[in-house]
Parts: C-alpha cells; structure tokens; sequence
C-alpha cells in the first residue's frame, strides 16, 4: 500500500514540476496520469495494491470536489444579481454539450464500423 | 470569573480550538458528504439527488449558522481537496486497462472532443451574453467545463474571477451528473464509451464520478475526456476570448 501511494505521490510530483519548469499549459496531475500509465505498460501489471488505492479513490471521486464546492458561498451577491445568465447558461450548455458530443462519438464510431452491440445493463 | 473558567468561557476555548484545528471541518466535509451519499442510496440511486450538491448544500448552512469563513472551512477541507491530484494520477489504472479499447476508439474519441470542447465554451457564453451577463462573469465562465485547476488558470489569464470559475465548474458538474442519463437514453446512446466520453467532456471529474457509479467502461472514458478535454480548453478559450 505505502509502494502504490508513493508511486501516485512521485507521477503527481514529476507532473507538477515539469509543468513548472517547462510552462506547458497541461495540469500536473494530468501529465502524471501519463507517467503512471508508461509505468503500468513497462510492469505489464496493475500491481494488487495500486488496484485498491484506485478502488476506493474512484468510487468516491465525487467526496473530493466537496471543499471546491463550498466556495459557491463566496458568489452569494454575484449569484443573486446575475443567476438567470448563469443558470440558463449552465444548464443549455452542459446539455448540449453532452448532447453534441455522444453523438459525434458514437456516429464516428458507426461510420468506421467500430461499434461493439454488447452494451447496456 | 475571578480566573474561574466557567462553562460559557470552557465553550469558548473549545471553539477556538475547533476553529484552529483542521479536524472539525474535515469531519464536517465528510459527513455531509455521507449524508449525501445516504440520500443518493434512500432514493434509489436517482442522479437527481446529488451526493456533491447535497454535501455542499449542508456545508454552506452549516458555515453560515456558525458564522464560520471559507478560509477557515478550507484549511480543514483542504486534505479532501488535495486527493484531486493522485486521484486523476490513479486514472491511468482504468486507462491501462483499457488501453486496447481506448486505441481502437481513438478517431471517435478526437472528433467528439473537438466538437464538444467548441460547444461547451461557446454556447456559455452565448447564452450567458444573449441573458445579460456582466464581461467578468463571461470571462469566469467560458472555461467552465474544465476541471477545477485548469478552468481557474485560465479564467485568470483572460480576466475572470478564478474562485467564481471554480464554483461554475463545479455547478456544471453537478448539472451534468443529474442530467447525462436521462438525456442520453432520450437520445438512444446507448454505447457506454461514447456516454462517459459526453459526460467527461462537459463535466469533468464529478461527470467522470457519476460514470464510475453506472459502468465501468463509461468512467474510464469519462475519465479520458476529462483529462483531454483540460487540455483543449487551455488552449481553446484564450483563442475564443477575442469575441468576448
């Protein structure tokens, strides 16, 4: 367990210092998530433990945008004057985001004679 | 009082010390949180009662009535936020995993996030700008479909409020999460690649969350969308800004 979190602590520190030094515009963790991939394809193996780690972590990925969350308390005046724009934003945008996107996806995908029918439970 | 504590002075310190320690807050997230969580379970997993808005929703009354800061909320909260980072690191384990799969989509996986990337920042601010919004809330709030980090490093490089955009993204989670699987079967999507890549490209991580909890293959793909899509906004918004 303690080789599994110090080897997500080390990919997430490479990350952020590359980024720092290089000023590339791609957040740390997310160039670590690069590393930990190249060290899982050289083990050939998703070692047990770094497997528990990502069990539990992911399950409950949702627990850690709580703390960012709470800072809506912060934009209480802004959110009061300005919440129809926001809102109607928010909500036609995130929707036809997801709209746009799995169709393109999965059009793409039917075109190129990709698409899987296992599917759906 | 005569160097006598009594129980109001005992109160007090217990207080103090509350409020300068990180535990009370960290308890405090994680209980709501469970809270949330309980509700999620009591209404039969229904993406409508959302842990993370629930856990927010009783966190913020809880500020309130206790006349408790942000600042002073986050040095304790801050331990759960800093799980961020190694969390998106361990995303590579799902990706690994599926990495055959993930290749053989790759062509798919691109066109979509083009499209979409485009979409979710110009359609905000339309909508945004058509309804009257103020140009330092436009600028919060066109890279609100990146993650957290990401998103407020750019609302600042262009002139936004990070701390508003942080907030934004997180709504837009949120809304994201409630709405993908309604939406998606109203639209008969049924793949799940191609549902995780549509929630992870609009709604980040707490998208990416909401995938793991339905399908597995779903959340790794949320999970890739997510991660290309913080880098595509990065670059997309300061170039869209111009119209702004």
């Amino acid at each position: 367990m303690v080789h599994a979190i110090l080897a997500l602590l080390v990919c997430q520190l490479l990350g952020e210092v590359i980024v720092r030094a290089t000023g590339v515009p791609i957040p740390g963790p997310v160039l670590g998530t690069f590393f930990m991939l190249a060290a899982l394809a050289a083990l050939r193996e998703v070692p047990e433990a770094l497997n528990a780690v990502a069990g539990v972590l992911l399950s409950h990925l949702s627990l850690l945008f709580v703390p960012a969350g709470v800072g809506v308390m912060l934009h209480v005046a802004r959110i009061r004057t300005e919440w129809l724009p926001l809102l109607a934003a928010l909500f036609v945008s995130t929707a036809l985001t997801i709209a746009v996107t799995a169709l393109v996806f999965f059009w793409v995908m039917r075109r190129m004679g990709l698409h899987e029918p296992e599917q759906r439970s | 009082m005569n160097g006598v504590p009594d129980a109001t002075d005992n109160l007090d310190l217990l207080w103090v010390y509350l409020q300068q320690e990180p535990l009370l807050w960290l308890t405090a997230t994680l209980g709501a949180y469970a809270i949330g969580h309980y509700l999620h379970r009591a209404a039969g997993g229904s993406p409508l009662v959302n842990s993370v808005a629930v856990a927010i929703a009783v966190l913020v009354a809880l500020l309130v009535l206790t006349g408790t800061s942000y600042a002073t909320y986050f040095d304790g909260a801050q331990f759960v936020h800093f799980l961020l980072g190694p969390a998106t690191v361990l995303l590579a384990v799902p990706l690994y995993r599926n990495f055959n799969r993930v290749r053989r989509l790759l062509v798919p996986m691109l066109a979509a996030l083009f499209v979409g990337s485009i979409t979710a920042v110009v359609s905000a601010v339309a909508v945004a700008a058509a309804l009257g919004a103020s140009p330092e809330t436009l600028r919060s709030l066109a890279p609100k479909s990146a993650t957290t980090p990401i998103a407020m490093g750019i609302a600042e490089g262009i002139g936004g409020l990070a701390s508003l955009t942080a907030t934004l993204v997180i709504i837009t989670g949120i809304i994201g999460a409630m709405i993908v699987t309604p939406l998606l079967n109203l639209l008969r999507v049924t793949d799940w690649a191609a549902r995780g890549f549509a929630v992870g490209v609009a709604s980040h991580g707490i998208g990416a969350a909401r995938a793991f909890q339905v399908n597995h293959l779903a959340g790794t793909f949320a999970g890739i969308a997510m991660a290309l899509n913080a880098l595509l906004t990065a670059i997309l918004v300061p170039l869209l800004v111009g119209w702004i």
